[in-house]
């Protein structure tokens, strides 16, 4: 036996430092975490607070409501659209394969109005809204304009971030909608007139299959993904670090942030309305 | 009661403080920007803040508003404890206070008019003509036509942002206004012309006033007193934050070197620094 293996080990002081450094940097790391958690917390009781305690001023509700739905309506439209064409190019080869074709309607707009209706529109707000909300936000918190509308007495909370708060939440759903029936549009079109799907078997199916439940679902799930994007957004904005690259690394981070949320949320949110569901309606419509 | 400082303003400054600051000491992340900081600002005194960049000028302001809450000490204004202030009370006592932000902070969103009107609607009950006129009277005050009203601020010269800056600072008529670095950037007749608006604006409105400033002709023209801060991380152990404090016709004459160099404008020891810095960077190879 070596006289190695016959000391018992002590960690070298070179070790000792790393492993102490290690514990350090990543102590450190988890506390900023906890910290930023708690500080959104905060910041997410105080919006609540302020949305209860007193409306909006007026004015200052039309500006984000204009840019959340008018603003994103299009794109929203336009993507819907294409999700639901698509959903339809990659699902019919493997349906026509075992004879099933005639069941698309089913699967593509249940698809879409379930999940990827919500979704999208909810990630489309993300970067098309949030993202220019964390920006907007970030710069006023650069340029001292949060202190100075502190100076003057109002509250940044209630003067910015409960008039976001409120259209991204009312104004999610209408997007929903619109992404859900673009989808369903567009879906059918591809099916019918492009694969050439009989149309009678393609509206019986999603008639059948799709209820008012799903719809229900999908926007439910809406306002949950509507309030965490303006949530988070804002919460971005307002801790942006200095200059240009604090701007646009909040704008980044609110995206990126709002949209793992959103597939998180969306997630947890199916299991719970799927378990629902199958208390309410136990001998639900199954697919196959 | 006692006469206002050295320049020729006719403006009476009363005894008891509007503004007091005990023992007042901030800091962020364990690190102090202000220690142990006493001072008292009497009625209708404008006082003047000078010392280099980093010594807490800025953030003794805020202090003084309620931007930022002190970690130590007491902050009052009038018979009010701002430190210690629930913020719903803190946001009302706010309309006293008037504060020109260093680079106007003028929100972008909004016109000239709305900005300027920004503080009449949100704690006033104007009604909309009331405001336009009163809006209207304080650009003219400052020197602005009624053309800009409808303009944004990036539309706007630096010198106008300023002056809407301060008419927008003005228009509640406060009794106390912060000035963070009212000169800074402008050209020296602009500067001159925000200087002879801080004096207007005391004569026409007897305000108590703070002046945060690195521009010595700006705390020697609008100043009754001077107070001069260092940076903490310079101080010798023991040493006061505040190495002076007095008329701005003793500056000259303090005995105090770090504060004739500021005032004269000379790098003293920095450059010393400068130069045992660039000797150091050569012996060990770094060019």
């Amino acid at each position: 036996m070596s006289s190695v293996a016959s000391t018992p080990r002590q960690p070298s002081g070179g070790v000792r430092t790393a492993l102490e450094a290690w514990i350090v940097q990543w102590g450190g790391a988890v506390i900023d975490h906890v910290a930023a958690i708690g500080e959104f917390a905060f910041f997410c009781q105080r919006t609540a607070m302020w949305l209860l305690r007193r409306k909006p001023r007026p004015g200052t509700l039309l500006s984000p409501m204009h840019q959340v739905g008018v603003r994103s309506l299009p794109v929203v439209a336009l993507t819907g659209t294409f999700i639901g064409m698509v959903l339809a190019v990659q699902s019919y080869f493997q349906f026509s394969k075992i004879g099933l074709e005639n069941r698309l309607g089913a699967v593509i707009n249940m698809s879409l109005v379930r999940e990827l209706g919500p979704v999208l529109a909810a990630t489309m707000l993300a970067g098309r809204v949030g993202g220019a909300i964390a920006a907007e936000l970030g710069t006023m918190r650069v340029t001292e304009q949060l202190d100075a509308l502190e100076a003057m007495g109002a509250d940044p909370i209630h003067y910015l971030v409960v008039p976001r708060f409120i259209a991204c939440l009312l104004l999610i759903p209408a997007l929903t909608v619109m992404a859900d029936f673009m989808g369903v549009v567009g879906g059918y079109f591809y099916c019918v007139f492009i694969l050439g799907i009989d149309k009678h078997f393609y509206l019986y199916h999603s008639a059948q299959f799709v209820g008012g439940f799903d719809l229900v679902v999908g926007i439910f799930k809406s306002l949950f993904f509507g309030g965490v994007i303006a949530l988070i957004s804002c919460y971005r904005g307002f801790h942006c670090d200095a200059g240009a690259e604090g701007v646009g690394r909040a704008a980044t981070a609110s995206f990126v942030l709002s949209f793992v949320t959103i597939l998180v949320l969306d997630l947890m949110l199916g299991i719970v309305l799927d378990v629902v569901y199958s208390v309410f309606w136990p001998s639900g419509a199954k697919l196959f | 009661m006692v006469a206002a400082g050295d320049n020729s303003v006719s403006v009476t400054v009363e005894d008891h403080p509007v503004v007091r600051l005990d023992d007042v000491t901030v800091q962020f992340d364990r690190q102090a920007v202000l220690r142990n900081l006493s001072l008292e600002v009497p009625q209708g005194q404008t006082l003047a803040v000078i010392g280099e960049s980093g010594c807490g000028k800025t953030v003794l302001l805020k202090t003084i508003i309620g931007l930022i809450r002190p970690s130590g000490g007491h902050v009052w204004f009038d018979r009010y404890e701002l430190a210690k202030m629930r913020k719903p009370l803190l946001m009302r006592i706010r309309r006293r206070f008037g504060f020109v932000f260093q680079q106007a902070a003028l929100f972008d969103s909004m016109t000239i008019g709305q900005n300027v009107a920004f503080p009449l609607r949100q704690h006033g009950r104007y009604s909309d003509a009331e405001i336009r006129e009163i809006v209207r009277d304080r650009l003219a005050e400052v020197g602005l036509p009624e053309s800009i009203l409808g303009k944004k601020p990036a539309e706007l010269s630096g010198g106008m942002r300023k002056r809407v800056g301060l008419a927008r600072a003005l228009v509640l008529d406060p009794e106390l206004v912060l000035y963070d670095e009212p000169t800074t950037g402008l050209d020296p007749i602009m500067a001159d012309v925000i200087n002879e608006l801080i004096l207007r604006s005391r004569r026409q409105h007897s305000v108590t006033s703070i002046i945060v400033t690195h521009d010595m002709r700006t705390a020697r023209k609008v100043a009754d007193r001077v107070v001069m801060l260092y940076p903490l991380s310079r101080l010798g152990p023991g040493e006061s934050q505040v190495l002076f404090d007095g008329p701005p016709s003793q500056l000259d004459r303090s005995t105090d070197r770090r504060v004739v160099q500021f005032v004269r404008g000379e790098a003293g020891e920095r450059l010393m620094e400068l130069r045992r810095g660039s000797t150091h960077r050569a012996e060990s190879g770094d060019g």
